[in-house]
């Protein structure tokens, strides 16, 4: 057997059906989760600025302590699974639940600014893109060991801007063409 | 092998990761493909940013027995009564870059009905819908990697890419593994389908030797006598770099 890995394909327009109709997690924290809760909103357009209503949003991320989650994260009562996975809306849109991560180790002795990593699927999509969600005001940002990779004049795509109607509602913007694009990472 | 990847407490700093090996050229498909139409305004114009691994990509969500309900596996047997078409058995390992088995790891599956028409409100398709037929499934691999399917064997059915425009029958499949960078969604396909050629999803791949891995193989090893023809999928996920990365 070659062990060349498997190719990935678009998951289609109808990704709905295995994927998010019964198998949606918009909350990515329970109650018990610590934490500064965060209700986190993507909105997704295409190289037109057209909403994108068929994609599908991934997220991971670390506890507000900076620990990523290692046991069953579908067990019964766990405050803290850090996935969140949801279908975009008809607007492009979907909004998840969580809290907002600490700080995770990065490489060397650097610390990596609280972030959300983000996979973006959808019909158009041949493989996964993948993205990360910062936080707007953040001082830990400027340092941050994977936002100084990225050319300084893309690295406000990263940053989730806070909405200013209601508190704790953050609002992430994905172009995923075009001149506003969003930075994309080679992971 | 997941306990090494999680920071002791009080050592946050100067954690060793060990990451991922990257895909041979060719060997997955570009974002920016014309011939798929969808592409066009929705793959990526600017270079990717390469990210060196750090503990957000290695590690990932984990799924359990919990996930899993009874008939999840078993496409055919969730309704009533048996769905029409042709019944399936769709087997498979799935392995690291390296052959090792990925076990007790989420496979989600879906696909059209025996017509050629999916159980989703956006579908138009005028072929029948089966009502006893819904054609979602997910299951976990075992402790060598293996997993197993029953269901039906998916139709052909057209899209509005180009003009008179088939998608060749297949079955959708989404996987974890052990990192939110194996995470990989594809399509598996039937053996000596004609509509291969003219398909722009499954061409998007360069390499013609990577586009074959996605077509699985008759197996007459998990055909069940007087019952179901089998078929073989087996998946390869990424594998880990063989050195930690020393930073």
């Amino acid at each position: 057997m070659n062990f060349t890995p498997t190719p990935s394909q678009t998951v289609g327009p109808y990704l709905h059906l295995g994927l998010t109709d019964a198998r949606s997690i918009s909350r990515v924290a329970g109650d018990a989760a610590k934490g500064q809760r965060v209700w986190l909103t993507f909105r997704v357009v295409d190289g037109d600025g057209a909403p994108v209503p068929d994609a599908m949003i991934e997220l991971w991320q670390a506890d507000s302590e900076g620990t990523y989650a290692n046991q069953d994260s579908s067990a019964d009562g766990a405050a803290f699974r850090g996935f969140g996975r949801l279908a975009t809306a008809e607007d492009g849109s979907c909004t998840f639940e969580t809290i907002r991560p600490g700080c995770v180790p990065g490489p060397g002795e650097t610390a990596q600014a609280p972030h959300i990593n983000v996979s973006i699927l959808g019909r158009g999509v041949l493989k996964r893109l993948s993205t990360r969600v910062y936080f707007a005001g953040e001082q830990a940002n400027v340092a941050d060991p994977v936002l100084t990779l990225v050319p300084e004049n893309r690295r406000a795509t990263l940053l989730a801007q806070p909405d200013p109607a209601r508190t704790g509602a953050w609002i992430f913007d994905v172009h995923l063409r075009g001149e506003r694009e969003t930075v994309f990472f080679d992971v | 092998m997941s306990s090494s990847l999680i920071p002791a407490k009080g050592k946050h700093l100067g954690e060793t990761v060990v990451g991922f090996r990257r895909h041979e050229p060719g060997t997955q498909p570009e974002y920016f493909y014309p011939a798929y139409r969808a592409t066009r305004l929705r793959a990526p114009s600017q270079p990717l940013i390469f990210l060196p691994h750090t503990l957000s990509e290695v590690t990932g969500p984990v799924f359990g027995h919990s996930d899993i309900r009874p008939n999840d596996q078993d496409l055919t047997g969730q309704h009533a009564g048996e769905p029409l078409g042709e019944r399936i058995i769709v087997r498979g390992r799935v392995v690291d870059g390296d052959g090792h088995a990925v076990s007790n790891s989420l496979i989600e599956i879906w696909q059209a009905n025996a017509a050629g028409r999916y159980t989703h409100a956006k579908d138009d398709h005028p072929a029948a819908l089966d009502p006893n037929f819904t054609g979602t499934g997910r299951t976990l691999t075992d402790e060598d990697g293996f997993y197993s399917f029953v269901t039906i064997k998916p139709g052909a059915y057209p899209w509005r890419n180009h003009d008179n425009a088939w998608r060749p029958a297949h079955i959708h499949f989404s996987l974890f593994g052990p990192a939110f960078v194996t995470r990989l969604v594809t399509q598996m396909y039937f053996p000596g389908d004609p509509l291969f050629a003219y398909d722009p999803i499954l061409q998007s791949i360069p390499d013609e030797r990577a586009r074959q891995r996605l077509v699985s193989k008759f197996d007459l090893e998990t055909t069940k006598p007087e019952w179901a023809l089998g078929y073989r999928f087996d998946i390869v996920l990424r594998g880990r770099e063989s050195t930690p990365f020393e930073r």
